[in-house]
């Protein structure tokens, strides 16, 4: 008798909600406890979604601006000075301080607000409860404080783009002493301090998150889903936010030990500086290089953090669109295993021309370039699962065939760069500029864009329009291409990242015009972004109403649940699973959902 | 009464509010293991000062074993319903993990007495690091220190009495993860000074 006050008293929500749950719940709650402090993971995941389109609206438009700079440097914009004032374009021309804030803050909010919070944030929150069979997370209270930091860390970072001295402007990477000295540049002043705590917030914001992502795959699968039948989307991100817990607190230590050197008169990262008009610093004995190592401790597993969640997505999605299972389960969890594991082991590559020890270097080499292994697995396992496919070409599906297009073309060039013979030549050129995009931005972008056209229906009860997710999909993928390719060009002629006018170099003259064209991409695929947020914001209020509770035809659980779910997502028990997610086309059967019991006459899967 | 606590703490699968707190207590082990590594990248290279580290370290170092013992068995006394004993324990080891903080202050100022700056223009990384290690130890013991609080209160609730072993099973084992954290940092910055 008193075991069930006991727990309830001392463990909270998550047994109250496993014993006394029923689908009245939804007609108690005020808005505030419905749409703003929820702690309903699948508010949660929406929460995060509509925060990471707005990022992704902020830091595209930005793109937008510093391209402006790159493709017409001699251009006066004067109408762009009345709307964004003299600190970011003076004489009609965006200002030197003003582009390196673009591209800093860019990068930091593509990668962490956008595809790290916007991508696994969305998905790992509203799939994971909902494929392994959970009411909700190990701790919704945590979860919807992960939101909430998260939250907090955006409008730390919103408010730096309006102080007087500007936002942090040394790249989004914040090697020090860029970061860590107040007078090196008028960024680093109070535009530091914020991108800091935004991102200390942020920090904290992954790790409540991960923490619970992990706890909920580990703990809460519904009877009958052992590991190694749970759908590879929660496979992805559950290795995400192991990376992640693994990963995020030796960045951590690195900025303590920048806010001791910004604050506090440390020497950890600096040594014998001297600055115009301030003079030598008293600084001694510190190393800038030693904050690249805790950043890319961090910074490499990060790149995978960002493309796990598209790959398992990916796989989902393929696999219930080709009408086949996937090929190669267990190889593709051994893959993300492998790749998971690797992450740690290659952050020097980044730094390869830092004046590491050439035999150091060349182990990093080694490490690095074995990545390729379970990478080729891995798109190897896509390509035979589309072989034969009886293919629906969704929106959903497209955008999964053009994830694995880009991260094919984006992967070939890490094998080049991985090379620290050729990457010293490559290295902090557009080169680099071209891998990366490819292979984590526009492609995890395209694998959170398959995750939001295929999950929609489940999200908002609604889908979305097909013929504008149609046009989004072509424009964006050509768009990307024509971006991003040529730009391999320009690196290899040894045209280097983060300049802010290319035209006063005799050697790089020559693109001015390739600049120019590519400045004009950016604009349209730009424009073709706001198509897919009115689609997505249209759709939620006026979509075609979903009638069909599965509707793609999926085996997974999230599709046995009510076409609205409740918190709590199943009215009655959970339920029980009974074979793995991918039996497509067997035994004559076009799919088998994994509550079905294994039939009498059924055959084996392999 | 007992049996059926007993019974409930020992179901098949581990609650996972503990298993929240064992990934927890990965992440902390990484971000110290990100300091310390960071100290020794440092420690090999130019212009490192040899600072000896206070005795006043080892004296919060027993401090800190000896509040893992009342922490211990005050869970004991948890288990076996002595809820007198309980409550002198549990506030013992909190007094304990004050005291321990107290005593990391002091040997900060013991070194600063005898003329190692610790901060500042001119301070050397060798004793910086030691202020940003030991200090996050601090901060974790601290919070510590607020969980047992916490489940002190709780356990003296009037209107919900609650009879979980849960709560004090998570500070205690949080409170033993600081100790050994502690042991391990003492015994690293010892043997690299
Ligand atoms: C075959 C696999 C890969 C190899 C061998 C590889 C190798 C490299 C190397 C050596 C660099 C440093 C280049 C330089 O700065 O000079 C680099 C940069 C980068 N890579 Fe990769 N990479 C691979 C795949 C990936 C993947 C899958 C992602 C993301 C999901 C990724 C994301 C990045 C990013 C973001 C940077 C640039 C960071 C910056 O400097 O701002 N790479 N890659
Ligand atoms: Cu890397």
């Amino acid at each position: 008798m008193s075991n069930e006050i006991a727990l309830g008293a001392g463990a909270g929500l998550t047994t109250e909600l496993a014993h006394e749950h029923h689908e009245h719940h939804e007609h108690h709650q005020s808005f505030l406890t419905k749409y703003v402090f929820s702690t309903d993971h699948k508010m949660i995941s929406k929460q995060f979604l509509i925060t990471g389109i707005v990022w992704a609206f902020i830091g595209g438009l930005m793109s937008v601006l510093f391209r402006l700079q790159l493709g017409y440097p001699d251009a006066h914009f004067y109408w762009l000075q009345d709307v964004l004032g003299k600190f970011w374009v003076d004489d009609g021309r965006i200002t030197p301080q003003a582009y390196y804030a673009l591209v800093t803050i860019h990068g930091t909010v593509m990668i962490f607000f956008v595809l790290t919070a916007g991508l696994s944030g969305t998905f790992a929150n509203f799939l994971i409860p909902l494929q392994i069979g959970a009411r909700d997370m190990a701790s919704p209270f945590m979860n919807m404080l992960s939101y909430w930091f998260f939250a907090a860390g955006g409008l730390v970072m919103l408010s730096s783009l309006f102080v007087q001295t500007g936002p942090f402007s040394g790249g989004w990477v914040a090697y020090a002493p860029l970061s860590a000295v107040r007078d090196a540049s008028p960024g680093s002043k109070t535009g530091m301090d914020l991108w800091l705590i935004a991102m200390i917030l942020f920090v904290v914001s992954s790790l409540m998150g991960g923490l619970n992502y992990v706890a909920t795959v580990l703990n809460m699968r519904t009877k009958g889903m052992s590991m190694t039948r749970l759908p590879l989307s929660i496979w992805a991100l559950f290795f995400t936010a192991v990376i992640g817990i693994l990963s995020f607190p030796v960045l951590f230590s690195g900025f303590i030990l920048l806010i001791f050197d910004r604050n506090f008169g440390t020497s950890f990262y600096l040594s014998d500086i001297y600055i115009n008009g301030v003079g030598a610093l008293p600084n001694e004995g510190g190393t800038a290089i030693l904050y690249q190592h805790l950043f890319w401790f961090l910074g490499h597993p990060e790149v995978y953090i960002v493309l796990l969640p598209a790959m398992g997505m990916a796989s989902e999605i393929m696999s219930v669109n080709s009408r086949k299972p996937i090929f190669g389960y267990m190889a593709m969890i051994g893959s993300l295993f492998a790749i998971c594991i690797l992450s740690f082991m290659v952050w020097a590559h980044h730094m390869f021309v830092s004046g590491m020890n050439p035999f150091v270097g060349s182990v990093f080499v080694l490490l690095t370039l074995l990545i390729a292994v379970p990478s080729s697995i891995k798109v190897f396992n896509w390509l035979t699962t589309l072989w034969r496919g009886n293919i629906r070409f969704t929106p959903g599906m497209l955008f999964t065939i053009g994830f694995v297009s880009l991260f094919i073309s984006g992967g070939l060039t890490g094998i080049w760069v991985g090379n620290s013979a050729i990457d010293i030549h490559l290295h902090d050129t557009y080169f680099v500029i071209a891998h990366f995009h490819l292979v984590m931005g526009v492609a995890s972008m395209f694998g959170m864009f398959a995750g939001i056209y295929h999950w929609f229906p489940k999200m908002y009860g609604r889908y979305m329009n097909n013929t504008l997710a149609y046009i989004h999909f072509w424009i964006t993928l050509i768009g990307a291409y024509l971006i991003f390719w040529p730009m391999h060009y320009e690196g290899l002629a040894g045209m280097p990242r983060r300049y802010y006018d290319y035209s006063s170099w005799e050697s790089f003259k020559q693109f001015a015009e390739l600049n120019r064209f590519i400045s004009t991409v950016v604009i349209i695929t730009f424009a073709t972004q706001i198509l897919f947020i009115f689609n997505f914001f249209y759709s939620i209020f006026k979509g075609r109403v979903v009638k069909d509770k599965n509707p793609w035809g999926a085996t997974t659980l999230e599709w046995t649940t009510p076409i609205r779910p409740g918190h709590g997502n199943w009215d009655g028990e959970i339920p029980e699973v009974h074979r793995w997610a991918y039996d497509y086309n067997k035994d004559g059967r076009e799919f088998i959902p994994q509550t079905e019991p294994i039939g009498a006459d059924e055959t084996e899967h392999h | 009464m007992m049996a059926v606590t007993e019974t409930t703490n020992k179901s098949k699968k581990i609650h996972p509010h503990k298993f929240l707190l064992w990934i927890s207590i990965g992440s902390i082990c990484m971000m110290f293991a990100g300091l310390t590594s960071a100290y020794i990248v440092k420690r090999n290279q130019a212009n490192w000062e040899e600072i000896p580290l206070s005795p006043i370290f080892l004296y919060s170092t027993i401090v800190i074993l000896f509040s893992s013992l009342t922490m211990y068995l005050s869970y004991k006394a948890f288990k076996s319903r002595e809820m007198q004993q309980y409550k002198r324990l549990i506030t013992v080891t909190a007094a304990l993990g004050v005291l321990f903080a107290v005593l990391q202050y002091l040997g900060f100022r013991a070194m600063a007495n005898h003329g190692i700056l610790l901060l500042g223009p001119g301070s050397n990384a060798a004793a910086s690091f030691l202020v940003v290690i030991i200090g996050l130890h601090v901060v974790h013991v601290l919070g510590g220190v607020i969980a047992l609080l916490v489940t002190f209160f709780r356990a003296f609730r009037t209107r919900v009495k609650s009879y979980s072993t849960l709560p004090i099973e998570l500070v205690s084992t949080y409170w033993h993860f600081v100790d050994i954290l502690w042991i391990y940092l003492y015994l690293f910055l010892y043997f690299t000074r």
